[in-house]
């Protein structure tokens, strides 16, 4: 449909412009062409004023093109006169023009490719300091609990505990058993190359032990629980309700933060172990079903190359994880900022920290443990 | 009130959630371009009539009828077209916050009309600039105060020319000058635009400020108390609670 209202421009000799609206203006038609009269302000006129005899219907697509006129004119330091328009719309106009909140600038964090690189680097530099100085409020607050001069509240801790270990058992077991499947799959591609299908052991022994039940542990807990802490705590914030303890003069890191970190740093440990032990359970039923070995040289080999010592590293592992995991969940949360969508993005943002955390800390753990001959 | 001048006509509606009766027998007309208010204790069902008369829920018994004509019965079509004439804003404000405030104008525009991408733009400045946010297309909502985001809910609720204007409680949680001057901003529009406008609200200085006609629900009997002018109902209330209702200072000057 074509716009069947028309605006047209005339200039006096005495510099006043007039808009004379013809015809009906509506929103399905789209807005109607101003470019005649724009280009006509901007040569300088003196006053700009309106002529509506002949206009008939008209809604904010008029409205909306002639308020831009009228910015315009305005920028210009001309006069308007709105006493030819219907009451309405000279109403409409006055009160568009009519100053209200001012925007300021938006502030850009940066601008230019380097700087922007410059602006990321020193914002991960101070989210790590900002990680360091929340772990080790956590760790004072911790130290304060175990010399018995801290409010921690058992209820929270016991509440916290169960869901981190009972709760979260059945998803750790199923997806440990399926890790061990892959893992053995994956070995019965390869050592069957080789004729080695005897080192199975080997492979699940180690794979499992030193690395995949520590970690696949730590993934899923950091999405179970490390985001579940942040929604907890984010909307918490939100709510104010972490502003009231603080008031209280209770701090959040020993009412909230501590039952949270402890409770994780003792449970991972205990959910590796079953991790452990279901995924040796899927290698071996692959290795025996599938890879035609023997069960009882499974375990012979087993126990051939996996020492105590591989266990030990495993939950040793398990252990920072769960500190990794509790204090980026705990932290995401407090920062979280006071609306109500900011709850989503801390628990996304737990997540992502925390198993990036885990994957890094795995890494300096495993060079360690290679240099020291663990 | 000649039947002519009826906007909108509330005839023997039944509320109900399932099977727990909110409000029955409600029966009134709101004349076109004046300024109603759903009053009442909190609780009693206001945001529930208004989300009946918008068509968020679906009368228990009765009908609403804008124009004369049924907005109960009708067809999804024929609804489509009758929600189009008609601006919410909502009690919690509901801007979208994944969106700007620009987008959270625009949206209804791209939704209802064929506009370009640049007469879009044209509008959406306008209506901000019609609420005094001129200039904010590209904040976000979290980045507003509290009274600026009512306002920008009003631009919104204003972008396709809305013949009948809702309100939900504009001032709750606006400190006393926001809260005037968001009434302003309602007579502004009602005076510039002609819309029809219902507003559930509970402050005193609002009703006696910009509305023409009072609907009163009453909690306890779950029925309209009166419908009448707020001078009316004030200096001859049909009850003690409408009178207590529009005596606020007086009853909290007396002891206690
Ligand atoms: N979705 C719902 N389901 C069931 N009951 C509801 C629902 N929403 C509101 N109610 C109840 O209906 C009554 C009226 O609510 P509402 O209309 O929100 O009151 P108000 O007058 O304060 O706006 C309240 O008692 C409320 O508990
Ligand atoms: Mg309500």
């Amino acid at each position: 449909m074509q716009q069947a209202g028309t605006i047209e421009t005339t200039l006096e000799d005495s510099g006043t412009v007039t808009l004379r609206l013809g015809g009906g203006f509506d929103m399905d038609a789209g807005c109607a062409d101003s470019a005649a009269a724009e280009a006509m302000l901007a040569q300088g006129a003196k006053l700009l004023r309106y002529n509506a005899d002949r206009l008939e219907n008209w809604d904010s697509s008029l409205v909306a093109v002639l308020y831009e006129l009228e910015k315009l004119a305005a920028a210009a330091g001309m006069p308007i006169d709105r006493s030819a328009l219907p009451h309405r719309l000279a109403g409409l106009l006055a009160m568009a023009a009519s100053i209200g909140n001012r925007a300021g600038d938006t502030a850009k964090i940066c601008n230019g490719p380097i700087s922007c690189l410059g602006a990321q680097t020193t914002e991960a530099w101070r989210e790590m300091l900002r990680f360091l100085d929340f772990a080790g409020n956590t760790t004072l607050a911790l130290v304060d609990l175990i010399r018995g001069r801290s409010k921690m509240r058992w209820r929270d801790f016991w509440a916290v505990l169960q869901n981190v270990s009972v709760e979260a058992l059945p998803i750790v077991v199923l997806i440990s058993f399926l890790v061990g499947v892959i893992i053995a799959f994956l070995g019965a591609v390869v050592l069957k190359k080789f004729g080695a299908e005897f080192a199975i052991s080997y492979l699940i022994g180690y794979g499992i032990l030193r690395e995949m039940g520590a970690i696949m542990t730590g993934v899923i807990m950091a999405g179970r629980t490390g985001a579940a802490f942040a929604a907890q705590l984010g909307s918490m914030k939100v709510s104010e309700e972490i502003d009231a303890l603080q008031t209280l003069g209770i701090s959040p890191n020993e009412f909230l933060v501590l039952p949270r970190v402890v409770t994780l740093v003792l449970m991972m440990p205990l959910l590796t172990v079953f991790a452990d032990l279901v995924g040796i359970f899927g290698g071996y039923l692959v290795a025996v079903s599938m890879m035609g070995v023997a069960s009882g040289q499974f375990f012979i080999g087993l126990d051939f190359v996996a020492g105590l010592n591989d266990f030990a590293l495993g939950l040793f592992k398990a252990m920072v994880f769960g500190v990794l995991i509790a204090t980026s969940g705990c932290m995401k949360g407090m920062q979280c900022r006071a609306s109500a969508d900011a709850v989503g993005e801390a628990a996304t943002k737990a997540v992502v920290l925390s198993i990036t955390l885990i994957i890094f800390a795995n890494t300096i753990i495993d060079w360690a443990a290679a240099h020291f001959n663990v | 009130m000649s039947a002519a001048d009826t906007h909108i006509q509330v005839r023997g509606l039944t509320m109900a959630y399932g099977s727990r009766v909110i409000m029955q027998g409600l029966d009134f007309g709101i004349a076109r371009g004046g300024v109603t208010a759903i009053v009442g204790g909190s609780g009693c069902g206001k945001s529930t009539l208004l989300r009946h008369m918008i068509g968020l829920l679906e009368p228990a018994k009765g009908e609403i009828l804008y124009n004369g004509e049924s907005f109960t019965a009708a067809g999804t079509l024929r609804r489509a077209e009758m929600l189009r004439r008609f601006g919410v804003t909502y009690q919690q404000g509901a801007l979208w916050s994944s969106m700007t405030l620009g987008e959270n104008v625009a949206l209804p525009l791209e939704q209802y009309t064929k506009l370009s991408a640049q007469d879009i733009r044209r509008i959406v400045q306008l209506k901000l600039a019609l609420v005094g946010l001129a200039g904010f297309e590209d904040y976000a909502p979290s980045d507003i105060s509290g009274g600026m985001r009512k306002r920008a809910a009003l631009a919104r609720a204003l972008a396709l020319d809305p013949e009948v204007l809702f309100f939900d409680e504009p001032s709750a949680g606006l400190d006393p000058i926001s809260s005037r001057r968001l009434d302003e901003l309602i007579l502004q529009v009602r005076d510039s635009t002609g819309a029809t406008i219902i507003i559930v609200t509970h402050e005193l200085p609002s009703i006696y400020a910009i509305v023409d006609q009072c609907v009163f629900l009453d909690a306890e009997t779950r029925t309209m108390a009166a419908v009448g002018s707020p001078a009316e109902l004030r200096d001859n209330p049909p009850s003690d609670t409408i009178g207590r209702f529009f005596r606020r200072d007086a009853e909290e000057a007396q002891p206690a």
